[in-house]
């Protein structure tokens, strides 16, 4: 399932091309938004850099189950026999590889546009923006698949994410901000413990559940 | 000792909304038969398919694909289940090869190159193989629909229009593949609004009129004249 999601993506670069043009728009309002001010900067960094990750990903994981509803293959997945919780991971596989180089490509041009320095809290943002990437894609996998037959699922699928990722939000924004305050890792230990423990309840929460939604 | 059909629906009723679909189908398919579905559009012909796929829950009644409901026990149904319907369930992006790759590693089958290949030979697609899907004509993407059909062993098929946008290789291909299917044992249930050739591999025909079957009788000795004949009297009593 996420062989073909990459395959298609790597041919038609829909998705990753909208998320990017996206991504750069994001960081010219923000750029014009807080002006040259370096320490008000400072103090939202986090929550801008987590604010573009979430806003990338809610418009790419809406888009997870497109290629199913327009090649008319929706049907075809409910009659493939056996567990359907294989195809929720490989579409959450899918779309963490897709996260993954969305984010990258966003903290590099953070960096660039903000000339920020955020080489002494990498290995620390590499751990917390892996679990939050991972919270986020799991219940938006989820979520994708909920509202893919439905008619307002453009408005919908944000409408019900964003709430149920408040979790995540508040562990990933406080966990950079620390990091971004030279804090060690082990200050950070609880909102780590949040994040970890929000990604292994989505997760289950997926597995568990995505055979019925697929269902309908 | 009386086998039990392969496809049993008993009293199926299916409303959407105001509207009454289907209003108390009753209808057998044994093991080794064929059976073309008729009927005007609206009749119900595809939500009665959808119910036997497993894809649509009935109002009330019973669907029941060798001897598995199809609500209550649908995945057993599913893996004895091949479905071809209007969608020809392919990706448009992949190539013909990895589109059967993909369906047959879903599916738990054989993704050798050698196999998939043979199979696309089947369907005279072996030339497009790493063409992608979005390059094929509707005939040609039909024939890789019908291929994905290969790569499974059913025991029971549901088929809407199949024969549509095929050519006459592609018409005779089919015949023969529906042919053996029905001769090693299987049960094929096919809505058609023909009533001409495509009728040479079905022995019985069943018009859905009114929400229910008005007509289920032998195909042997009908021309496609006796067919019309019986369809305008059934359907347009109604009308």
């Amino acid at each position: 399932m996420a062989w073909k999601d990459l395959v298609i993506e790597r041919r038609s670069k829909e998705t990753l091309n909208a998320l990017l043009f996206f991504s750069l728009a994001l960081l010219f309002v923000f750029q014009f938004a807080l002006g040259p001010d370096r320490e008000r900067l400072a103090s939202v960094l986090p929550g801008l850099l987590w604010l573009g990750f979430i806003l990338s990903g809610v418009l790419g994981l809406g888009r997870a189950f497109l290629v199913e509803r327009e090649n008319d293959c929706w049907e075809a997945l409910l009659l493939a026999p056996g567990d359907k919780s294989a195809i929720y991971l490989g579409k959450l596989a899918g779309s963490l590889m897709l996260m993954a180089v969305v984010e990258t490509l966003v903290l590099a041009l953070f960096v660039v546009f903000f000339d920020v320095d955020l080489s002494h809290a990498l290995p620390g943002l590499a751990l917390v923006i892996g679990l939050g990437t991972v919270g986020i894609a799991a219940v938006g996998t989820l979520f994708a698949a909920m509202t893919a037959q439905v008619r307002a699922r453009e408005l919908l699928f944000p409408v019900l994410l964003l709430p149920v990722l408040v979790p995540v939000l508040l562990g990933t924004v406080k966990a950079t901000e620390a990091l971004l305050l030279r804090e060690p890792l082990a200050a950070v230990a609880h909102w780590l413990k949040l994040l970890a423990a929000a990604d292994v309840v989505y997760l289950a929460v997926g597995l568990l559940t995505f055979d019925v939604i697929l269902e309908g | 000792m009386v086998a039990v059909p392969l496809i049993r629906v008993v009293g199926l009723v299916r409303v959407f909304g105001a509207q009454r679909v289907l209003d108390g189908v009753n209808l057998d398919v044994a093991a080794g038969e064929a059976v073309a579905l008729l009927g005007p559009n609206g009749a119900g012909k595809t939500t009665l398919l959808k119910i036997v796929a497993t894809l649509l829950r009935p109002t009330r009644g019973t669907a029941t694909v060798a001897g598995h409901d199809c609500v209550r026990d649908a995945e057993s149904a599913r893996a004895v289940l091949g479905v071809v319907n209007h969608g020809a369930h392919i990706y448009e992006d992949l190539t013909a090869h990895e589109n059967l790759a993909f369906w047959a590693r879903l599916r738990g089958r054989p993704a050798d190159s050698q196999t998939l290949l043979g199979v696309l030979a089947d369907v005279d697609l072996e030339r497009h193989a790493g063409a992608r899907v979005r390059t094929f004509s509707a005939g040609m993407r039909r024939r890789l629909a019908l291929a994905r059909l290969a790569l499974t062993s059913p025991r029971v098929l549901l088929l809407d229009e199949p024969f549509a946008g095929l050519d006459q290789r592609a018409r005779k291909w089919l015949e023969g593949r529906l042919e053996a299917f029905k001769a090693g044992g299987g049960a094929l249930l096919m809505a058609t609004h023909s009533f001409g050739r495509e009728l040479g591999i079905c022995d019985r025909l069943a018009i859905l009129a009114g929400g229910r079957v008005a007509l289920d009788t032998p195909r042997a000795g009908l021309d496609p004249q006796d067919v019309q004949r019986l369809y305008t009297a059934h359907t347009e009593e109604l009308s």
